[in-house]
């Protein structure tokens, strides 16, 4: 029986949340990983029981949290629980949650500084994983995208991991500046089409695309126009937000930036705005459709300096163009008094007919639309604040 | 010798142990060789105590012994007796003075 799985990070755990394929009852999971910000979990697009999580503090750093069983137990890759941590000869198994920038003389050498906020030379300091990415046919491959900007890779299932380096390499890695939110790497889209293709997005450095699997990259800026950065048309620099790709159509992307909703239809050579009719082209979270490629989701959001809705009314907003004409969406959605957020990584769809769309907010709200964004409801109302939602379809 | 060793309770889970650990530790008691006897034996708990490379101490991480804050001494300095014999336990804390 098909149904979906609803994957949560908050600042204070994460949630599984399940259902049928109505989608009208869930089951709500104690939280894992408590008092812990999971800033991203994602499930492996070739073995639906493999959740990968990225758990975080500022006490203790970095863990990184794998399930094999659909996110009902987990455990930090290379050290089951009730295994021996050791090999027999002592040697510690794995360290799943090492995370060491590239300083080899070869590759990594070069790569000291980026820019502060004051444009001074800063250090790179590994602080946490946002997002995970697993590969679209190998559950034991999984990307790792992190602050201070930086794209990892690992092979064995999240044991180890090593830095695809040529990214901070390419030239303008000295340049780069964090955003408000510390400068991460946050999206990370794989080209169905061409395994060696891969979109990653930074705040506020750009987006950037390798097309021989993660060796040399290229900034894929052009077209975009930051009034808030010195050069508004610089190669590098802007603060994007969120990407988004339809599978069948891997060429074509979506952008919600700093402001501004960008569309490219040439894999990032060339980007337009999009923004048309929308209240606001602040904001954070964008999607496209399951089924439909020109059919986008973004929640608009009022200024840089006000992050909530406008009016105070929670508002999803769907093109069915691909771009400039923009409807809200408002049926179960609070039409008053309402100022949370939604994040960058907080929004995901299903691949039901119809589709399912969900997104999750700062007032630890998850809600769902089973009908491609007509009518919602909330799935929980009273979570921790919502980093991130991802969406599993199962079959 | 046998010494006992506290852990935070973010910690104990990520370990799957109790609040105290029992750990045999071979040589001269340091901070040093407190930590890598703890990593070896709970390889999960490596790199959230101390930086991997570096071996820093966490920012927000303090340690202490016989009701001393010993953060800040040369982890290569040799820990009091009582922790030695197991008589008190080394503490690793996190640093949170209230909320």
């Amino acid at each position: 029986m098909s149904g979906v799985r609803v994957l949560v990070g908050t600042r204070k755990g994460a949630f599984v949340l399940t259902s049928d394929a109505k989608r009208e009852r869930w089951d709500i999971s104690s939280p894992h990983f408590a008092g812990w910000e999971i800033y991203h979990l994602k499930g492996s697009p070739a073995d639906p029981n493999r959740i990968y999580a990225s758990q975080s503090s500022s006490w203790f750093g970095q863990i990184i949290q794998r399930s094999d069983d659909g996110g009902k137990t987990w455990h930090q890759p290379g050290t089951p629980p009730g295994e021996p941590t050791t090999t027999p000869d002592g040697t510690p198994k794995a360290e799943s949650n090492k995370f060491v920038y590239d300083t080899s003389p070869e590759t990594g050498k070069p790569l000291t500084t980026h820019q502060w906020y004051d444009g001074t030379p800063h250090p790179w300091e590994f602080k946490r994983v946002w997002h995970l990415e697993p590969s679209l046919s190998d559950p034991d491959t999984v990307y790792a995208g992190i602050e201070d900007a930086a794209l990892f890779r690992s092979t064995d299932g999240g044991q180890t991991w090593k830095e695809l380096s040529g990214l901070r390499g390419h030239g303008s890695g000295p340049a780069w500046q964090p955003g408000a939110g510390g400068m991460c790497l946050h999206t990370i889209l794989l080209d169905p089409s061409n395994s060696n293709r891969i979109f990653i997005a930074i705040s506020s450095a750009g987006a950037f695309r390798t097309d021989d699997g993660g060796k040399t990259w290229q900034p894929i800026n052009r077209g975009l126009h930051s009034q808030y950065i010195p050069n508004p048309t610089a190669e590098v620099g802007h603060c994007v937000h969120r990407i988004a790709m339809h599978r069948s159509r891997p060429g074509v992307l979506f952008m919600q930036k700093h402001w501004d909703v960008m569309r490219t239809d040439d894999a990032g050579e060339s980007w337009r705005e999009i923004s048309g009719n929308l209240p606001t082209d602040f904001g954070f979270a964008i999607d496209v459709h399951a089924h439909e490629p020109d059919t986008i989701y973004v929640v608009p959001i009022k200024s840089d300096s006000e992050h909530f809705p406008p009016d105070g009314k929670l508002r999803v907003y769907r093109s069915r163009t691909g771009g400039n004409e923009w409807e809200a969406l408002t049926k179960g959605l609070p039409q008053s008094d309402c100022y949370v957020n939604v994040l960058r990584d907080a929004m995901a769809v299903d691949s039901l007919d119809r589709c399912g769309v969900y997104f999750g907010t700062t007032g630890g709200q998850v809600y769902a639309s089973a009908d491609a964004g007509d009518s919602w409801a909330p799935i929980v109302r009273d979570l921790p604040a919502v980093v991130s939602v991802e969406v599993q379809t199962l079959s | 010798m046998m010494i006992r060793i506290t852990l935070p309770p973010h910690l104990r889970k990520l370990a799957h142990v109790d609040a105290e650990v029992k750990l045999d530790v071979e040589g001269q008691l340091t901070q040093r060789s407190v930590l890598d006897a703890l990593e070896a034996r709970y390889p999960m708990l490596r790199g959230t105590i101390r930086d991997h490379v570096t071996q820093q101490r966490r920012a927000f991480v303090r340690f202490f012994a016989c009701g001393e804050d010993v953060s800040h001494e040369s982890p290569d300095a040799p820990l009091p007796d009582a922790i030695t014999t197991g008589a008190e336990p080394f503490m690793i804390v996190g640093a949170i003075a209230g909320g």
